[in-house]
């Protein structure tokens, strides 16, 4: 064992009680950031979850008609501003299977879906309720959204003249699996199929809406004549979404939106809750590190009489300085250990504390080796650097001073 | 004769900065390999001053001292600390040993220092000190639960460890009772001998003074009288 580390191990070990304490308050503070690390990062990775459960990465759709005036303002002739937006039509993505084959040549992109979507009416009966319709091929379309574990009868089954549709929207109409339904488009086509499952995103407006049948029918129903007015993608990585989509765009002149375009609003809550949580951390790193310098300033004076001998021995300065930024940072290591137990006992019993009618809980944790490496470096820089200031003055002792005066 | 272990060439030390006081007046001295030197003189003629200078602890305000050949006036922090954990021994008054560690350990503790960690040998060298002082029966007694007199063989046997040429003790046996003082007196007469180690005690005992091959008298910051004197 290296000379420094013996002699800071018996330094701390000699002052057992401050040693002890200033061990617990490290270990609260790790504890209260492995916690609040764990809880938030968990909570934040269930919303995001949540979220594309239900969404795909990146929409692909065919640009907006850009709308212009014919004639160009002038000095002489002055032009009415105000534009009239077109009827709002389906477009479609031109020459689409050649572009979906590009699409999922790309760097980044996982799958890539075409789908045909746009508004009907669901009709059974008297009974009507709009609805979104999703032509989709189900082969592609499960690797964007797997609706599989999401039935909650028969099967996500959408072939010829079978479509899926959410619960609610089979209770509003009285609907069940193997009964028959009307779908009416734009223009009066309509098409009748028979309900092959019914799903529960979790989604009550979702499932309201959303009606499942195969891409051809909604081709046809829409009107796109072969053609599809979205493709949906899905990435390898999730936070670079936004790349992919411009990537998209470039390549493509297509319009890409991708979820984080969609989910604003939820980013900029989620990034605001990291960075309440950040600060919060800071001020406890804050805290520990002073705790951690306090006790070693306090023990750089009552050990004065032992460095001042250890000094007169043939101690280097910076054997000195070693043993005391050793002791910060075995305070750091052991009190992170501690930390690290504290905090995720604490967060197991939050998660088992309160769980959701399906058996997960309420506030999942994320308690990753990555959070536990992150906070045993944290705290164990932390002594370091707080035991640099002790230890200076612990170098500065003159040996003479504390022999001539004990 | 051989060159002189120690020379002290001239040296004065004042202290402080506003009002300067001059503690040591122009101090020359040598002292030789193996000599056993008494340093008396009433209580602040400048003795732990001195012993302080020579240890390296502290630096003269003038003159030089040369170490084995060595002028240490020029000498940086490093080189001065290294220099005394090579060539130097120490026995204080009162700052006996480092209470964290065994009686064993203390003496080891000059090696680990020097080298950085434990090597092969320290500990049986350490460990055949202690024998020499009686003390091998309290090799693995924390060092605060040793008496007065037995820290202060330990801290003797500590001195010792590198084989420095020279031992510097002040009053070490100040703070003990007549009976160990003699004690530890006898342990560092027989050390010495043993390992031809030139030592420089302070001491007020005159019975102690007697004994030794040389007896420097201090007073008011200067080397009054300086007897050798042959053994009887
Ligand atoms: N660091 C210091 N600052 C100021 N004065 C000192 C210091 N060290 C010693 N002195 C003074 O120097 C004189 C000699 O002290 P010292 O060497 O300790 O004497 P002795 O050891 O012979 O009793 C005393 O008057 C003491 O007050
Ligand atoms: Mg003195």
């Amino acid at each position: 064992m290296p000379f420094e580390v013996l002699v800071a191990l018996r330094f701390l070990r000699e002052g057992r009680t401050q040693t002890l304490l200033i061990l617990s308050g490290i270990g609260v503070g790790v504890g209260v950031i492995v916690f609040l690390s764990a809880l938030i990062s968990g909570l934040q990775a269930s919303l995001i979850e949540r979220t594309l459960g239900t969404q795909a990465h990146v929409v692909v759709r065919a640009p907006e008609d850009v709308v212009r005036p014919v004639t160009r303002p002038s000095s002489e002739r002055a032009v009415a501003a105000r534009l009239e937006q077109p009827a709002q039509r389906l477009r479609s993505i031109v020459a689409w299977p050649q572009t979906l084959e590009l699409l999922r040549t790309l760097p980044g992109v996982r799958a890539a879906a075409p789908t045909a979507e746009g508004p009907a009416v669901a009709q059974r009966g008297l009974a009507t309720r709009s609805i979104s319709l999703r032509g989709v091929e189900p082969a592609s379309f499960r690797l964007i959204i797997d609706m599989a574990p999401r039935m909650t009868d028969g099967e996500f089954q959408v072939d010829a003249a079978h479509a899926v549709l959410g619960v609610e929207l089979a209770a509003d109409l009285g609907l069940r699996r193997g009964d028959k339904v009307r779908i009416e488009a734009q223009g009066a086509r309509s098409e009748v199929f028979v309900v092959a499952g019914l799903f529960d995103v979790g989604n009550k407006d979702l499932n309201e809406r959303w009606v499942f049948v195969p891409l051809r029918s909604a081709q046809t129903l829409l009107d796109l004549s072969g053609g599809v007015s979205t493709i949906e993608l899905k990435v390898d990585e999730i936070f670079s979404a936004d790349r992919v989509a411009s990537a998209v765009a470039s390549r493509t002149g297509l319009e890409a939106e991708s979820w984080m375009e969609r989910n604003r609003q939820l980013l900029v809550g989620l990034r605001s809750q990291s960075a309440s949580s950040w600060l919060i951390q800071l001020f406890v790193v804050i805290a520990v590190a002073l705790g951690i310098a306090s006790v070693l300033v306090v023990s750089v004076v009552q050990k004065s009489r032992e460095i001042g001998i250890l000094k007169a021995m043939g101690t280097r300065t910076a054997q000195v300085v070693r043993v005391f930024l050793v002791q910060g940072a075995v305070l750091g290591m052991v009190g992170s250990a501690l930390g690290i137990l504290l905090g995720s006992g604490l967060a197991l019993f939050f998660a088992r504390l309160a769980t959701n009618p399906d058996g997960s809980p309420t506030f999942p944790v994320a308690l990753t080796p990555s959070l536990f490496l992150g906070a045993a470096a944290v705290a164990t820089l932390t002594g370091l650097v707080s035991a640099v200031a002790p230890a200076e003055r612990a170098a500065s002792l003159d040996p003479a001073d504390v022999i001539r005066h004990g | 004769m051989a060159d002189p272990l120690v020379l002290v060439d001239g040296v004065t030390k004042s202290f402080g900065r506003e009002v300067v006081t001059e503690v040591l007046h122009g101090i020359d001295l040598e002292l030789h390999a193996g000599e056993f030197t008494a340093l008396v003189g009433p209580s602040g003629s400048g003795k732990s001053t001195l012993l302080n200078l020579l240890g390296l602890l502290d630096r003269p305000t003038s003159g030089r001292i040369v170490l084995g050949g060595r002028d240490t006036t020029g000498l940086d922090e490093g080189e001065r600390t290294a220099l005394r954990g090579r060539s130097l021994g120490f026995v204080f008054q009162f700052h006996h040993l480092l209470p964290a560690f065994t009686a064993l350990e203390n003496v080891m503790m000059p090696m680990l220092a020097a080298r950085g960690r434990e090597e092969p040998g320290m500990r049986e060298k350490a460990f055949a000190l202690l024998e020499e002082i009686g003390l091998a029966d309290r090799a693995s007694y924390g060092a605060s639960k040793l008496s007065g007199g037995q820290q202060q063989r330990v801290a003797v046997a500590r001195a010792l460890v590198l084989d420095p040429p020279l031992v510097l003790a002040d009053e070490p046996t100040g703070n003990l009772d007549t009976e160990s003082g003699a004690q530890v007196f006898e342990l560092l007469r027989r050390v010495s001998e043993r390992h031809q180690t030139a030592f420089l005690v302070v001491t007020h005992d005159e019975r102690i003074a007697a004994r030794c091959d040389r007896v420097l008298t201090m007073v008011d910051g200067r080397v009054l009288s300086d007897e050798r004197r042959t053994p009887a």
